[in-house]
């Protein structure tokens, strides 16, 4: 327990300081999901076979490789491209990007893969008439998606991305690859420090459970306080 | 570019041994997992259901982590018979891989079980078919039959996840693309033909699943 004290001495605070960064990423990975997912999901819908492509191209990719491999794919390559694009806007010094960003949009990438198939689902799920009342009143195509098709489409797919969200939380452990001080990272650092690795990863197995438990809690009372009048 | 395949090709090799080597134990967790799930003891119940809360709540990095680096530190497992398959990562990788994907399984199981018919429990009873003849020719074989799909998506989750191993040291697929990408500094050409590869193997056990449900599905 010494070792899990505030101050100098112990690991305590670092270890909080830690658990906030993980869910700074995931928040962040989340939201950047959700652009994903609101570019792709009329992508994959669409009638229009090549843009049907990219969406379908899109989702099947990233559901299929390792999550470790869009993030060195992003953590290396990133840095070379960027440096590549600087050149030829004549700077020609190292460039090292920022590890918070880039892991945020590598796990914000295939986070939103799922999510695009979450919110295809609830897209297809809502009931036809829904569109074709819209379309009856006249109202416009993009009006009809914000203000008729998007709130019913987030309420039905709050039990979904949950599942996301959840998988979103587990996959950002993979950012301490590349020196995100998170709760993996800094469990490496104490039990490098320490010796002892057992106590320090099963801290951190416990702080990744009580993550994936309270956002269980949370999302559960969203989904009731959502589903009233249903 | 050519010359990265040969390395890139054996590292496939690891990546697919470790995949059926974790599945295949995986599956024996699982299925003593969800036989234990639906046990009416409410401490075995409990006990089963921690096992797999813990194994799905917690990032399989951990896991591994836990396996290879912590395990390592109880002095009373370094002096037994286990530490020869401890001390290995490949051994390591494979029991923390065994251990997630039989807590999913164990999952998948379960639901498959309680989504049985209950009429088809009752035929088998009431023509006088013991119990046990119950659950291993009608009960076990339909949540098998019914898991299919779900269990289809539990290899290609586990075959991304044995992209881990390499951070335990083992040259597996990614291992063996990190290994390319420090050596020539290419990361584009490393990675996303190992990401290349890692598709196919996706697209085969995708339609080897589809090949398995088609001839085999079972619908209620």
């Amino acid at each position: 327990m010494e070792l899990l004290s505030f101050g100098d001495t112990g690991w305590g605070d670092e270890l909080f300081f830690a658990t906030l960064m993980t869910i700074a990423v995931s928040i962040a990975a989340m939201a950047i999901g959700f652009m994903f997912a609101l570019i792709f999901t009329p992508l994959k819908l669409s009638k229009n076979k090549t843009l049907n492509v990219i969406g379908n191209c899109y989702t099947t990719i990233i559901r299929g490789v390792p999550e470790l491999l869009v993030i060195y794919l992003l953590f290396f390559g990133g840095t070379g491209a960027a440096m590549y694009v600087a050149s030829i806007f004549g700077y020609d010094g190292y460039i090292e990007i920022n590890a918070f960003i880039t892991g945020a949009l590598a796990i914000g990438i295939i986070s939103g893969a799922y999510s695009t198939e979450v919110f295809r689902g609830a897209i297809l799920s809502i009931d036809k008439g829904q569109f074709e009342a819209s379309k009856v009143l006249g109202i416009k195509k993009y009006i009809q998606f914000y203000k008729i098709i998007l709130p019913q489409m987030l309420r039905l797919s709050i039990p979904n991305l949950s599942n996301v969200w959840q998988i979103t939380l587990k996959d950002t452990s993979l950012i301490s690859v590349t020196g995100l001080v998170e709760i993996m990272r800094q469990s490496y650092i104490a039990a490098g420090s320490t010796r002892d690795p057992l106590f320090f990863y099963s801290v951190a197995a416990v702080l990744y459970l009580m993550l994936t438990f309270l956002s269980m809690k949370l999302i559960n009372k969203l989904e009731t306080k959502y589903s009233k009048g249903y | 570019m050519i010359s990265i395949f040969p390395s890139l090709f054996s590292g496939a090799v690891i990546t697919l041994q470790l995949l059926v080597s974790s599945m295949f134990f995986g599956l024996i967790i699982g299925l003593i997992f969800a036989i234990l799930r639906i046990n009416k003891n409410p401490i075995i119940h409990k006990f089963a259901y921690g096992y797999s809360y813990f194994f799905r709540g917690t990032p399989l990095l951990v896991q591994l982590y836990l396996i290879y680096y912590g395990l390592a530190n109880i002095e009373f497992l370094r002096n037994s018979f286990f530490w020869v398959i401890i001390k290995e990562p490949y051994w390591c990788a494979i029991i923390a891989f065994s251990l997630n994907t039989g807590a999913y399984t164990s999952e998948i199981l379960r639901s498959a079980f309680q989504t049985i018919k209950k009429g088809y429990i009752e035929a088998a009873q009431s023509l006088g078919v013991t119990k046990k003849i119950t659950f291993y020719r009608i009960q076990l074989p339909i949540a098998i039959k019914q898991s299919l799909p779900a269990y289809g998506n539990e290899i290609i989750l586990m075959l991304k996840g044995t992209s881990l191993a390499s951070v335990i040291t083992i040259m597996d697929l990614m291992g063996e693309a990190r290994k390319v990408n420090v050596l020539t500094f290419k990361p584009f050409e490393a990675f996303i033909t190992a990401g290349i590869i890692y598709l196919f193997i996706t697209f085969i056990i995708h339609n080897i699943i589809k090949y398995l449900e088609k001839k085999y599905g079972f619908q209620t």
